[in-house]
Order: structure tokens, then sequence, then C-alpha cells
């Protein structure tokens, strides 16, 4: 099979990270900013960042179109942080109350922004995920900077991980979110497992 | 299983760095402004009293914020919050960090409180961001535990010019290091000022241990643009966007030209019908004792 074509939204953030993972992993992964970067991919990553800014930039150069239809295409998207609040249906804020801040509403589920607190309360740990780890495997190594929660989930959606009891990770058929950057350490399995639900994704479409 | 939270790193430090790549901060003076930054797509804000343009024309000491109003721009809104201590000045240091704000910039914008030390930023939990000139800086900055370096620039000026300087030697020192045979990094670090462990890694990646963002007199969608291209991972906006006629749209098309720093079409469209910059200053007319940038040791 030639190598999975994977979209990371260059807007702002912390793209090259996820460039450098995907590589490492033998993908061919490069920076989008234009709709037609995003059409062309057979999946799509949007990092890390400040989820406003890139909310923005989304409407701004029309690219909340090309992200949906490539979703309607089923092709695999993961959000990391900023991305899984952009994917999010529901956004709330825990520092203030005015809204409006657009999202791509393709994953069912309530984010909670800055949840885990401001900056001084970042931090770094290790968290159990048993579909990508294996039951009692070696858990993730995962980096919080100014993280969200998830709140609530809708019935399609599964919970690969949690933390403290609180939601941090969770797919929706083909969509992936995480609270976490697994793109800031050096263990590559999130990536990994991402590749495999592409993977997965471009069988389906040859069948056809 | 149980985990073991690490809090404040020095990987939890960069990593926000790593999040404001290839976005804009900006410096606001109250919450209304904070929250017109915001709504440009700005990825922080610099809380400060004082533009530095306004710092140059004011004169006098400038030193920390008030917290009140440092506050008051936390809680207007949702991005990250940076405020300026004074050079050496870790008490100014340790009030920010007690009231939240997300990055401190150890700024040669403020006066010096300190004209032979810096603040050792290790000790801290907030991560900092502190100005430099050429790599020698940077590396010693980094020593100390900046998590963000910032080319300097002379900030309150409009002049890109050594903005410019700044960014090219810090690369060509990045570039030369890269290039030198392994005995030489020693006597390399001696004529740098700069710790041989960071030589030493210099040589190795390629690349600064920190993001390398750009600062001081950036005035213009096409200023951000330039200073990415040259290589810097994100943009500082200090008076350039408060001090010009239409704030709003400058702001606005600033955030575009650091995301679409290489694509002239939409720089051309960006840079349409923005009113007035700010006036700016040529810095061959400025003292030697007016000029900011070379605060710092």
């Amino acid at each position: 099979m030639s190598k999975p074509k994977i979209a990371v939204l260059g807007l702002q953030g912390d793209f090259h990270k996820h460039i450098e993972r995907l590589a490492g992993l033998g993908a061919h992964a490069y920076a989008a900013r234009l709709p037609e970067e995003i059409s062309e991919a057979d999946g799509l990553i949007i990092p890390g960042g400040e989820s406003t800014t890139i909310g923005k930039l989304l409407v701004r150069y029309n690219l909340l179109d090309s992200i949906r239809t490539a979703s309607d295409f089923g092709k695999p998207i993961y959000g990391t942080c900023a991305g899984l609040i952009v994917l999010a249906t529901r956004i709330t804020s825990s520092t203030s109350e005015r809204g409006g801040q657009p999202t791509l509403g393709l994953l069912d589920i309530t984010v909670s922004r800055n949840a885990f607190g401001r900056q001084i309360d970042s931090f770094e740990s290790t968290i159990d995920a048993p579909i990508i780890t294996g039951v009692g495997g070696k858990p993730l190594s995962a980096v919080f900077i100014r993280a969200p929660i998830v709140e609530e989930v809708g019935n399609n959606v599964q919970v690969l991980a949690s933390y403290n009891g609180n939601i941090v990770f969770v797919r929706q058929d083909r969509i992936l979110g995480s609270s976490f950057h697994p793109e800031l350490t050096d263990d590559d399995r999130v990536h990994q497992y991402f590749l495999s639900v592409v993977d997965e994704s471009l069988v389906t479409v040859t069948q056809h | 299983m149980a985990t073991e939270d690490q809090k404040s790193t020095f990987k939890t430090k960069i990593g926000l760095a790593e999040m404001l790549k290839g976005g804009v901060i900006m410096d606001v003076v109250n919450a209304e402004q904070a929250i017109i930054a915001e709504e440009a797509g700005a990825v922080a804000v610099m809380a400060l009293e004082r533009v530095p343009a306004d710092i140059r024309k004011d004169g006098g000491i400038a030193r920390m914020s008030d917290p009140k109003l440092i506050k008051e721009i936390m809680d207007a809104v949702t991005i990250p919050v940076m405020a300026k201590a004074r050079i050496g000045h870790f008490v100014e240091a340790q009030i920010l960090e007690s009231l939240g704000v997300d990055f401190i910039d150890e700024s040669e914008v403020l006066t010096p409180a300190d004209d032979s030390y810096h603040i050792d930023k290790h000790r801290f939990k907030v991560p900092f961001v502190c100005g430099c000139r050429d790599l020698g800086e940077a590396l010693r900055r980094i020593g100390e535990g900046a998590a963000m370096i910032r080319t300097k620039g002379e900030a309150g000026s409009g002049n890109v010019v050594e903005a410019v300087r700044h960014m090219r030697t810090v690369l060509a020192g990045v570039r030369k290091v890269q290039s030198l045979p392994f005995e030489e990094l020693m006597t390399e670090a001696k004529n740098l000022g700069a710790p041989y462990e960071l030589v030493v890694e210099l040589h190795r990646t390629g690349k600064l241990p920190v993001p390398n963002f750009s600062a001081g007199g950036i005035a213009t969608p096409a200023d951000a643009a330039l200073m990415r291209q040259l290589g810097a991972e994100a943009i500082f906006v200090g008076s350039g966007i408060f001090k010009s006629g239409d704030p709003q749209r400058r702001a606005r098309a600033i955030v575009a030209a650091a995301t679409y720093f290489d694509k002239p079409d939409i720089l051309a469209e960006v840079s349409t019908d923005l009113g007035e910059p700010m006036v700016g200053i040529d810095i061959h007319v400025l003292p030697k004792e007016e000029l900011m940038a070379s605060r710092g040791w």
C-alpha cells in the first residue's frame, strides 16, 4: 500500500510536532492551510493551539466545509486539545461566558475549555487507554496544557481514556479527540492508532 | 492505575510556547482591547499599563503593571494572558505568578531592576519568555530557564529593521554552531558567552531547544510575514495595533499574515485599506540611552 497522506491543519499551533510523529511512522504528512490541501488527504489532524484562533481562521478561510466534507467521505480526523474543542458539538468555558466560538460539530460531546486550569496547572502524566495499550499494558505518556475536559458524550461516542474520572480521549466512528498532547511526548502509539484507522478507511473505500 | 502527575515541568512550559506557534501575541492595556485582540484571533495577550510607544514618550521608570489591570484582563478573555516583569526583578515575577498569569516576559521594555543579573527562571512554575539580540544572549536566557525566546527588535519604534537584524543574527549564529567541528565548540561557547552544554545540543540538533518568536517594531501584516519568512515561529505586536488608525482590522490582518506568511495573494488582500499604521521612529535618530534592545546582560 502506498503511504497514507495525512493533512495536519497548519493554521496555528504545534502542527510541526504532529508532522514529525507521522513522518516517523512512515506517513506522508504535511501542513494544510487551504481547502484543496484538506480535500486531497486520506486523513486530517487538527493540532493543539488556541481554539479561538483556529476556529476564527477556519471560518475566515472557508475551511469548515472542506473538513466536514472529508468527514462525510469517511476520512478519519483526530483533534488534540484545541483540535478536540474545534471538533465538538458543544463548548463551555470555565473562565468566560462569552460564547459564539465556531465549531465543526463532528464529535457529539460537550467539552469544557481550560477545565484543568491555567498554565501553572499544566502537567505531564500517564493514562490507560486499553484499546491502544492493551489491558495492563504500559500507559500512554500524556502532556496536558491548559487542557479541556469532555463533560458529556453522546450515545455513539466511545470513551477511550479517562484521567481521575474525567474523560480525556474519545472516538466516534472515525473521529478521534484527546484533551492531551501525545505529539509532545516520545510515545507514538496514539498516532499509530490513528494511522490504523486511516488504513481501515482506505480498505473500505477500495472495496466499494 | 494510579498516575503520577508532574506539574510545571520544562516540557509543560515549552508545551504552551508550542501551542502559540504560528500566532500573534498582542499588547493590550485594558479589558476592552483584550477582547478586541481575542476577537481578531490573537493566540495570547500581553497585559500592560502602557504600550512601548507610550513608555518611550512618557519617560520615567516603567514597572510591572497594577495587578488589578492584569486580573481584569485575565477575567475578560479565555486565551492565555502574559505580563511583563523588569529584568532581574524576581519579586515582580513572584507577584505575577501568584496572580496566575500564563507566561512572564522578563522584558527590556521595562526599566531593568538589576544591571548585572537576570531572574533564575527555573525556580518558577510559570514559564518565561526573554528577549535576545544574538545567539549568546538567547542561550544565556535558556540556560536561566526561559521556555521561549523572542528576538528583541526595538520596541515602540514601529520600525522592523532591528527585528530583522536580531533574527538574522540569531539564525546565523545557529548555522555557524552547526557547521563547526566538535573540538571548536568550547571556544565558540566562550566567545558567545553561552552555556557549553546548550552549544553542544545546538550543534547536534541544529535548532534552538525552545521556540523562537519575534518582537519589536512589527507594524504591518507585511512586517509579520517578513519575520515569519525569516524564521520567526510567532509574532509579538506591541504598539503596532492599538496605535494604528483601525486596530480591529489591523489585528485581524496581522493574524492572517502570521498564518499565510508565504502566500502573497492573501497578504495583498489583508494589507488592503487598513487605515493609518502607527507613525514609527527612525532608530538612527534615537539617542543610545533610549534604545531598549541594549538592556539585558
